[in-house]
């Protein structure tokens, strides 16, 4: 008997959710993709708050249409009529009505706290499992830094974790921090959103059903380009995920010198290297293996690893890249690199040689 | 041309409180939250300085003040009863020796804080304890300073005659604001000189 | 018991007018809470249209993906501005407005209790407004180096300190709304002391009508809660003048602080902003289903239980800004508990409705729309309490819409309510009726469009304060139709001041009372003579107008 209504009420609450979705989805007419709806849920965390959602949205539901109706009924029923000339009767209260209409609503918000407070301790105190893979990220005005300790690994920007769930699966616990103001790391597809303080370490948890990229940004306001914070998510097969941390802990190859390097006029990636080393840019960047070691923008040791530049601003291409390190206010005005006055042979030189950091 | 009939129901005036004593009591609501949110910092930040001078290492109980400051609520008392008594010259006298009283604790704040600054190097911007300890002290003797001047004016008027028994309301109005005073250094002497060091 | 009638004036009572000079002059110095009443709405309503032009062009922006019709840094200044304008210069001044005017003439008092303290707070907030806006002409230049604020209405640090935010857009923010509060601090002492103080002979506490009740709430609620705000601001001035480290996170101080700061008078904040609503709607509701207030008592306590309750649910603004679980539970459940008195009054006037004989001008049609709408956002704020799907909901345009459907749907619905309601009485003049449907109608199809729809890219993943988008989210569709409806508000706004203007002199004249109301305010001329009263009203009951007009079944017979 209660195996066969579970069954039912189950099978009635996903048929729900399809038609919540469906109508929430109907005005959508490019279909976005990756999926950066609440409603698409492919990690434990977003699941169990989805179903919550659907819980509260339920009974919301019933209360809005319930007094909607009275008030829609009373407005018709008791409109003044041309033929009225006398005031109603006068009522000014009832006690039992009162009490009944101070109780049912005590009782409601009993139960939909109840029904929080198991989701939400389930989610934000779900216990560590050994296995788990331990990411830190850390906000900047504009980009994402992440540490992985267990591999001694700095990345920026692209978040490569393995799939969480299933037999091979290894959840990814993340620690939060801000090295300036405050930000928040969100993928509506994998969990909630956690802020990202200056001064302070929170902790969340995700566990992927599915390889593939998933999508989302940051989301506390943090300054002129807050909406081209970018998030990308890269959930890879154990195999995939092994052989990228083997690719990020690579050390970067010393180029091979060429004659010309010297005058610094060939472009090529060894003269690059070179003018690359004599500017500021080392002050801000790091190339694991050389002298640039500065931390206050991305990482650049693998910057071909990625898909994407300056936080998913753009596409991670030559002509991209060009451009960006010749003036970053072409494409995200109010980013925090500044535009260095090198000549355009320079910034191809330069560009030749990062084309090398794979 | 419209007419109205009021009626004659219950003739008598309800009692009302005195507007002037409503109104300081709201400004005391009003000065309480702000100096609570002053404590929370202070309390908030206890113990998180990683450098610079500690409560402990410079912090001297200023108690001679600290009697000074809470006895002239004692001697405001005593200068509310004489006004509406009538009793003048009274009035005066412990008027001025409640002046007199906060402007003696005042003396005391300004000399610890040349203490502090000139020979602990300790400022607003030392460290978290430098900036809460500023802030928090330096709101609670802004409104000593506040309430002196206000209580200068009213000296000033009865020392010309102006001020006359039928004003007992008003003074007992600005009596209500040094007694918040007071009570702040209690709550600020506590947080600081004794939860803090 | 002996009736005494007194004659009352029914035009406008006739002064010798004076030189244009000596009118302005009038004005400027005036202490009389009804000119005070009208100055500060008169202001907020000029602002309301300031703030919703940069609504207006932040839609245009984000009407479809990718636009550039403004640069980053000027829709940052714009939503920032929009904000802070909106809340502290429409909002509280629009309402402190109305508290002003009413307040003594439903009390039966000849003004409020300290007048030149009224006088000081209006121009106090008003000169800060102005002093906002300055930030405009303060020059332009590097993003946030002196020009208009642009760290949102909530100034988040360590963003807002030297070292993120230098030059000194920040510093106009900080004190302008610091000085604002100031002015709504003396504002809201003045409203207790003449609720308390000055009610005419006979109107006991449980006599007064209910919007003085509310407004006395409202105002020790601003007491509570600006207050915070007020030290936060010194505390960030500091940091960013006197080296402080309060919030200078690279000295050890902490951002969090500064957020539950801002949170303890932000949420607070929004009831003092919904309160007044609510005391609208219990004077008007009633006279247009021609019915007393069903529930006075449970109105009464409802409304001072929302203030109590309103001070402890803060940090429901906070839930992912990494609370334990406890923390998060406590601010759920205290949050979710605001909704059972919330609901009681919901219900109280469903009651008041029911059996009445309902009249659908337009300050009722205002009222009905109110209903339903803040209904809604009543359970769009449950969604958002429950702090688990928060994690997901928190700063997407969910958040925007409802906090939306409860300051336009809810609040401006109201405040158009009671302007229609009570502009005859400041006036002497009727608003128009069909322009008010007019007014209405566009309203509720602008409205609408706007904010129903605006819940669905919060669904479908669009965060807050984003100037721009990608081709690929797949929000784009409902952003220019939530665009539209903008657009179409605006329409609805201009006709109305055009009403007011127009009506201001042709309208019908509109008499004491042109509502067939039972409040003392309609027992005198419209509008008031300066005195308001020829002669000291008493009182038997909370309806004297309604005991007057049927000496056969008084409320004092119930008293």
């Amino acid at each position: 008997m209660d195996s066969e209504l579970r069954v039912k009420s189950s099978v009635f609450i996903r048929r729900l959710k399809l038609a919540a979705t469906a109508l929430v989805l109907w005005p959508v007419t490019a279909a976005a993709s990756p999926s950066t709806s609440i409603f698409s849920t492919l990690s434990t965390p977003a699941r169990e708050v989805n179903g919550l959602a659907f819980f509260v949205l339920g009974i919301t539901a019933a209360i809005f249409v319930a007094v909607s109706a009275l008030l829609i009924y009373a407005l018709i029923k008791f409109r003044a009529r041309p033929e009225d000339t006398a005031e109603p009767a006068q009522v000014f209260g009832s006690m039992q009505i009162e009490i009944s209409w101070t109780i049912i609503p005590i009782l409601i918000v009993t139960v939909l706290f109840l029904g929080t407070a198991r989701v939400l301790f389930s989610v934000q105190d779900a216990p560590k499992p050994a296995s788990a893979l331990d990411v830190t990220a850390v906000g900047h005005q504009f980009w994402w830094e992440y540490h992985y300790p267990q591999y001694n690994i700095t990345a920026a920007n692209e978040l490569h974790i393995p799939v969480g769930q299933g037999a091979t699966g290894r959840v990814t616990y993340l620690k939060l921090t801000s090295a300036d103001v405050i930000h928040s790391f969100w993928i509506p597809q994998l969990g909630g959103k956690t802020d990202m303080l200056p001064n302070r370490v929170n902790e969340m948890w995700i566990d992927p059903a599915k390889p593939g990229l998933y999508l989302g940004q940051c989301g506390q306001f943090c300054g002129t380009q807050h909406a081209k914070m970018l998030l990308r998510v890269s959930v890879d097969t154990p195999e995939q995920f092994a052989a990228w941390v083997a690719g990020q802990q690579k050390s970067v190859a010393p180029l091979a010198v060429s004659a010309a390097t010297s005058t610094n006029d060939a472009v090529d990636a060894p003269t690059g290297q070179k003018v690359f080393e004599q500017q500021a840019c080392i002050n801000c960047h790091t190339v694991s293996g050389t002298v640039a070691n500065g931390r206050f923008g991305p990482d650049l040791t693998h910057l071909m690893s990625r898909a994407t530049l300056a936080a998913g601003a753009m596409n991670n291409t030559p002509e991209n890249l060009k451009g960006w390190i010749t003036n970053p206010d072409d494409y995200k005005t109010g980013s925090l690199m500044p535009a260095m006055h090198l000549t355009g042979k320079q910034y191809a030189q330069i560009t030749a040689y990062l084309q090398t950091l794979k | 041309m419209g007419s109205a009939a009021i009626q004659h129901g219950q003739a008598t005036q309800e009692w009302q409180p005195s507007k002037g004593t409503i109104g300081m009591t709201c400004l005391i609501l009003a000065e309480s939250a702000i100096f609570t949110i002053f404590v929370v910092a202070y309390l908030f930040y206890i113990g998180r300085d990683t450098s610079g001078p500690t409560p402990k290492q410079v912090l001297e109980i200023p108690w001679f003040y600290s009697v000074c400051l809470l006895s002239s609520s004692l001697f405001i008392v005593l200068a509310e009863h004489a006004i509406e008594h009538g009793k003048m010259v009274a009035f005066r006298i412990w008027w001025l020796v409640t002046m007199t009283l906060g402007a003696i604790f005042l003396y005391g704040t300004a000399a610890e804080w040349r203490k502090l600054i000139v020979e602990d190097h300790l400022t607003i911007s030392t460290n978290l304890f430098g900036t809460t300890y500023y802030a928090l002290v330096g709101l609670h003797a802004s409104h000593v300073i506040a309430g002196l001047l206000m209580m200068t004016v009213t000296a000033v008027f009865s020392l010309t005659g102006a001020l006359k028994p039928a004003h007992a309301r008003r003074v007992k109005t600005l009596a209500l604001y040094w007694h918040f005073v007071d009570a702040v250094w209690i709550v600020v002497f506590t947080v600081v000189y004794w939860i803090g060091r | 018991m002996a009736e005494t009638t007194i004659p009352i004036p029914s035009g406008a009572v006739t002064s010798e007018r004076g030189t244009y000079l000596e009118t302005i002059h009038s004005w400027i110095v005036t202490v009389d809470h009804k000119k005070l009443g009208i100055m500060y709405i008169v202001y907020a309503l000029l602002f309301l249209v300031v703030a919703g032009v940069e609504a207006l062009l932040m839609r245009i922006q984000l009407s479809a993906p990718n636009l550039h019709f403004l640069s980053p840094q000027t829709f940052n200044r714009m939503f920032t501005m929009h904000g802070t304008t909106m809340v502290f210069l429409v909002g509280m001044m629009i309402l402190f407005g109305f508290g002003n005017y009413l307040i003594p003439l439903m009390i039966g008092a000849r003004d409020m209790a300290f007048p030149r303290l009224n006088a000081f707070s209006f121009w106090l907030s008003a000169f800060a407004g102005l002093l906002l806006y300055f930030s405009f002409i303060g020059g332009s230049g590097l993003p946030g180096t002196g020009t208009a604020p642009d760290v949102g209405w909530f100034a988040y640090a360590p963003l807002t300190e030297r070292a993120f935010s230098p030059g000194h857009t920040i510093d106009y923010w900080t004190v302008a709304i610091l000085a604002n509060g100031i002015g709504s601090i003396g504002t809201s002492i003045n409203i207790i002391a003449t609720v308390f103080c000055m009610r005419c002979k006979g109107m006991t506490l449980m006599r007064l009508p209910l919007l003085a009740w509310i407004y006395a709430t409202m105002s020790f609620l601003t007491l509570l809660a600006i207050s915070p705000l007020t030290a936060a601001q010194a505390m960030l001035m500091m940091d960013r003048y006197l080296g402080a480290h309060f919030f200078d996170t690279q000295a050890g101080g902490s951002a969090i602080l500064w957020a539950h700061f801002f949170w303890i008078f932000g949420h607070p904040e929004v009831y003092v902003l919904v309160l007044p609503a609510f005391g609208f709607a219990n004077e008007i509701i009633p006279v247009f289903s021609r019915k007393a207030i069903f529930g006075y008592p449970a109105m009464v306590s409802a409304s001072v239980g929302i203030a109590f309750i309103s001070l402890s649910v803060w940090a429901h603004h906070m839930f992912t800004i990494g609370m334990t679980s406890y923390g998060n539970a406590f601010f759920t459940l205290s949050t979710m508990l605001v909704s059972v008195p919330t609901g009681i009054k919901i219900f109280n006037w469903l009651a008041t409705l029911w059996g009445g004989r309902i009249r659908f001008q337009t300050p009722m049609l205002f009222a009905i729309g109110f209903l339903f709408q803040f209904l809604i956002a009543g359970l769009t704020g449950i969604m958002l309490s429950v702090s688990a799907w928060d994690w997901q909901l928190h700063n997407t345009y969910f958040v925007v819409a409802h906090f939306h459907y409860v300051l336009v749907g809810a609040i401006i619905f109201m405040i158009f309510s009671a302007l229609y309601y009570w502009y005859p009485k400041m006036t002497g003049r009727m608003l128009d009726e069909r322009m008010g449907k007019w007014h209405f109608w566009l309203m509720v199809i602008g409205f609408h469009m706007t904010f129903d729809l605006m819940h669905i890219p919060g669904l479908l993943g669009m965060p807050r304060w984003i100037y721009t988008y990608g081709a690929d989210r797949g929000w784009g569709t409902l952003n220019m139709l939530v665009s539209i409806g903008g657009f179409v508000q605006g329409i609805a706004i201009l006709i109305f001041v055009f009403n007011m203007v127009w009506s201001y002199f042709k309208g019908p004249h509109a008499g004491p009372d042109p509502w067939d109301a039972w409040t003392l305010e309609w027992s005198t001329a419209s509008p008031p003579p300066s005195y308001n009263f020829s002669a000291e009203p008493v009182v038997a009951s909370r309806r004297p107008l309604w005991d007057l007009k049927h000496p056969e079944d008084p409320d004092s017979a119930f008293d």
